[in-house]
């Protein structure tokens, strides 16, 4: 794709997306030439394919999807973009693989402002290339006025899995720790505060990040020991756990008082009527791990920036009735069950 | 905030424990009564229950503003947003409470009804402000915390002239509440409950102050203890209560004093005066019609109300006849006494009002307190 071929500039400071970035047309393949392209720029984009081509490695592969529709598209610590690279990435990771390439697709509505479309495209770009894992294919659609919110966006990503390794969500056993990366309930609450209807002052930040070099030093602290990792977005740690649980049909034991959680959010989360172990994370991972791998894997991860607060928080205990039971820090036993009911906004 | 964390400490809530644990009479048991779902929940949340002796219990009251709504009215609610040019504003916890016909608010919404999620009434206030063209309704629900912003929304709308606004008015009063469940015939002459003294509401004494305990405490000779929503609080309150049976006494005492002045907020109550009267009856799921217990608005502020500018008409429901949320709200009957609890009924696909809001003395027990079930199996 010749950019000579467009004489106009796409008009990114004041100009918006309108059907014909989405009809086709010369105007579509300037949006994508112009931002998106130049956003994200690799190879595989480069050869101006509707595809990207490359080896396959050996061993296993593995492959994950999500959409991305939070509101707003901005909030401190991120934006759309970041969070939708960051998650593909995350979800990849947790099965203990290497990340290799992401495709974007977009749903752009119109009216959007070029300029809001840039700022997007270029925090997804810094945040493949930081993470060293290129957006190699992409699709971008246009719908009218009101049927979309800005920007909606699927990210596909696929990885390759060390050999030897098999992480799955049936695999936790009676007697297993349970590993948290660090604090929970950063991202919901910075999101949460940034929406218009909740007018509170926090300093909250959201956690952000792309796990898979925490993940990969954890992969060689613990080897055959690490059970299963999942990161605790949606419904937070609270239903991460009960996700395991079920699947693995066993209960987990936590202690309240093992569990990080800064106490803005906890005041925050006070004010908001929320329980923190339901609030969404996206830079934060869940490891159960065997008994024995257990310290090695947690000060691997300590190590790490992104794991700098890791802490054992509890175990998996044999459990018909498959609970999560916490000890709460005030002395009392207590269910921690999953979120009932969408109460929550869109917060990814 | 941040002063909460005090009020949460193990040690002390273990040195709490012990101390209740001295000061109940082995050959005696306690039962009381937490009115309000703010204490249901923190004793639900915070696992209280395991810091207590067995001889001491506590038994939910009907102070879950969400539970007490009966199906009438919320049928009334889902009729008024079908309403061409309605928007109704909401709290989120209303929209799952089960009407007739399986309908709720949430059922509604997704059939097209304009039912918008906020989070106060002057939320609803600005939706009026900047959508002239929508009839916006408030369906305003709760005890004497949630009145004066209700009265402030209407107030506000009345000095704006604002023609596209009413409130859909549900709000409810404590003292006949509990005067009512004091001289039901479960406690008086049945016997079926037994009950030795309140815990008294946090947030609702902030606004009617302690007196208007007096009467019960003195008439049915309960002793009530007002305690905050912490849950030291909650242990400091029972230790005081169990003080008073022990020494025959029936007093108002006041834990919250960091909160709680004996004739409560003025303003807040004047606020309340100069936009609301009392309805001759409310109906209250599981105590029905209660007299005096619940406000409308004033013939003055009658423009805004949602019930006047629409001709709703009032129609009582039955409740779901397997649901025992009504003999739960009295404190006849436990979570776990009902047939449906953990089967049909969960958060999920809630059966009766007592499952829907986190203060719901069926949501808390699911939510939080399960584990003890199988324990005791
Ligand atoms: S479990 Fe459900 S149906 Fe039974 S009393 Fe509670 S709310 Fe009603």
């Amino acid at each position: 794709m010749s950019p000579k071929a467009y004489r106009r500039k796409l008009d990114i400071r004041n100009g918006r997306v309108d059907l014909s970035h989405g009809a086709g047309g010369r105007a579509m393949a300037q949006l994508v030439a112009d931002l998106f392209h130049e956003a994200f720029d690799n190879d595989w984009l480069r050869r101006g394919n509707d595809q990207a081509a490359f080896d396959v490695a050996q061993g296993r592969m593995v492959m994950t999807t999500d959409s991305y529709v939070v509101s707003p598209l901005f909030f401190l610590g991120g934006d759309i973009g970041s969070l939708a690279v960051h998650g593909t990435i995350n979800d990849v990771a947790m099965a203990g693989a290497q990340p290799l390439y992401l495709s974007a697709s977009f749903i752009l509505e119109e009216g959007l402002a070029l300029a809001e479309l840039k700022r997007i495209a270029d925090s997804m770009g810094a945040a493949a290339r930081a993470a060293g894992v290129p957006i190699v294919t992409g699709d971008t659609k246009v719908v009218e006025r009101g049927k979309a919110d800005g920007v909606f966006i699927s990210t596909t990503g696929i990885g390759v899995v060390p050999p030897g390794l098999d992480l799955s969500a049936e695999k936790a056993l009676p007697g297993d720790r349970v590993i948290l990366s660090g604090t929970i309930g950063d991202h919901g609450v910075a999101v949460m505060s940034k929406r218009q209807n909740l007018s509170f002052e926090t300093e909250i930040i959201s956690d952000s990040a792309a796990l898979h070099g925490l993940v990969a030093t954890m992969v060689t602290a613990g080897g055959q020991g690490l059970r299963v990792m999942r990161d605790p977005t949606r419904g937070g740690l609270g239903a991460t756990l009960n996700e395991l649980a079920q699947q693995s049909g066993v209960g987990f034991r936590i202690a309240e008082e093992a569990v990080p959680v800064k106490p803005e959010v906890t005041a925050a989360c006070e004010l908001l009527g929320l329980d923190p172990l339901h609030v969404a994370n996206e830079g934060k991972l869940v490891a159960v791990v065997a008994p024995e791998s257990a310290e090695a894997v947690l000060a691997a991860m300590r190590a790490h920036p992104l794991g700098c607060a890791a802490a054992i928080i509890g175990e998996a205990v044999a459990d018909e009735n498959r609970f999560v039971e916490m000890t709460t820090g005030f002395g009392g036993g207590r269910i921690v069950d999953w979120l009932s009911g969408e109460q929550l906004p869109r917060i990814c | 905030m941040r002063h909460a964390e005090e009020y949460r400490d193990g040690r002390i809530a273990r040195a709490l424990g012990a101390r209740i644990a001295r000061a109940a009479d082995p050959a005696a048991s306690y039962r009381f009564m937490e009115f309000c779902g703010g204490h249901t929940h923190a004793i639900a949340r915070y696992g209280i229950e395991d810091l207590l002796p067995g001889n001491v219990q506590l038994i939910h009251g009907p102070g879950c503003p969400v539970c007490v709504l009966p199906v009438g009215r919320i049928d009334a609610a889902i009729r008024l947003s079908e309403r061409p040019k309605v928007t109704l504003c909401t709290y989120g916890d209303l929209m799952r409470v089960p009407g007739s016909h399986g309908m709720s608010l949430l059922r509604a919404k997704a059939t097209g009804a304009d039912i918008r999620m906020i989070y106060s009434a002057l939320d609803a206030l600005r939706i009026a402000e900047a959508e002239p063209n929508r009839e916006v309704v408030f369906f305003a629900i709760g005890f004497e915390t949630t009145t004066p912003p209700t009265a402030l929304a209407i107030r506000l709308a009345a000095e704006r002239k604002l023609k596209n606004f009413t409130v859909f008015c549900n709000h409810v009063l404590t003292p006949s509440a509990i005067q009512n469940i004091l001289e039901s015939p479960d406690l008086r002459t049945l016997g079926r409950v037994r009950l030795d003294g309140f815990i008294g509401p946090a947030h609702v004494s902030t606004v009617i102050g302690s007196e208007p305990y007096a009467f019960f405490a003195e008439e049915f000779e309960k002793p009530v203890v007002i305690a905050g929503f912490e849950p030291l609080d909650v242990m400091q309150a029972i230790l005081m209560l169990i003080g008073q049976v022990n020494e025959g006494r029936h007093e108002v005492e006041n834990q919250y004093r960091r909160a709680v002045r004996p004739q409560g907020n003025d303003r807040a109550k004047a606020d309340v005066a100069e936009v609301f009267e009392l309805r001759k009856s409310f109906e209250w799921r599981g105590l029905g019609l209660v007299p005096y217990s619940g406000l409308r608005l004033k013939n003055a502020y009658a423009a805004f109300d949602a019930e006047r500018h629409f001709g709703i008409e009032y129609l009582p429901a039955p409740d779901n006849p397997a649901c025992e949320c009504g003999a739960i709200l009295r404190g006849v009957k436990k979570p776990t006494d009902c047939k449906l609890f953990g089967t049909v009924c969960t958060p999920e696909t809630p059966m009766g009002s007592c499952m829907v809001s986190a203060e719901g003395a069926c949501a808390a027990h699911w939510t939080y307190g399960r584990f003890r079930d199988r324990e005791a199996s």
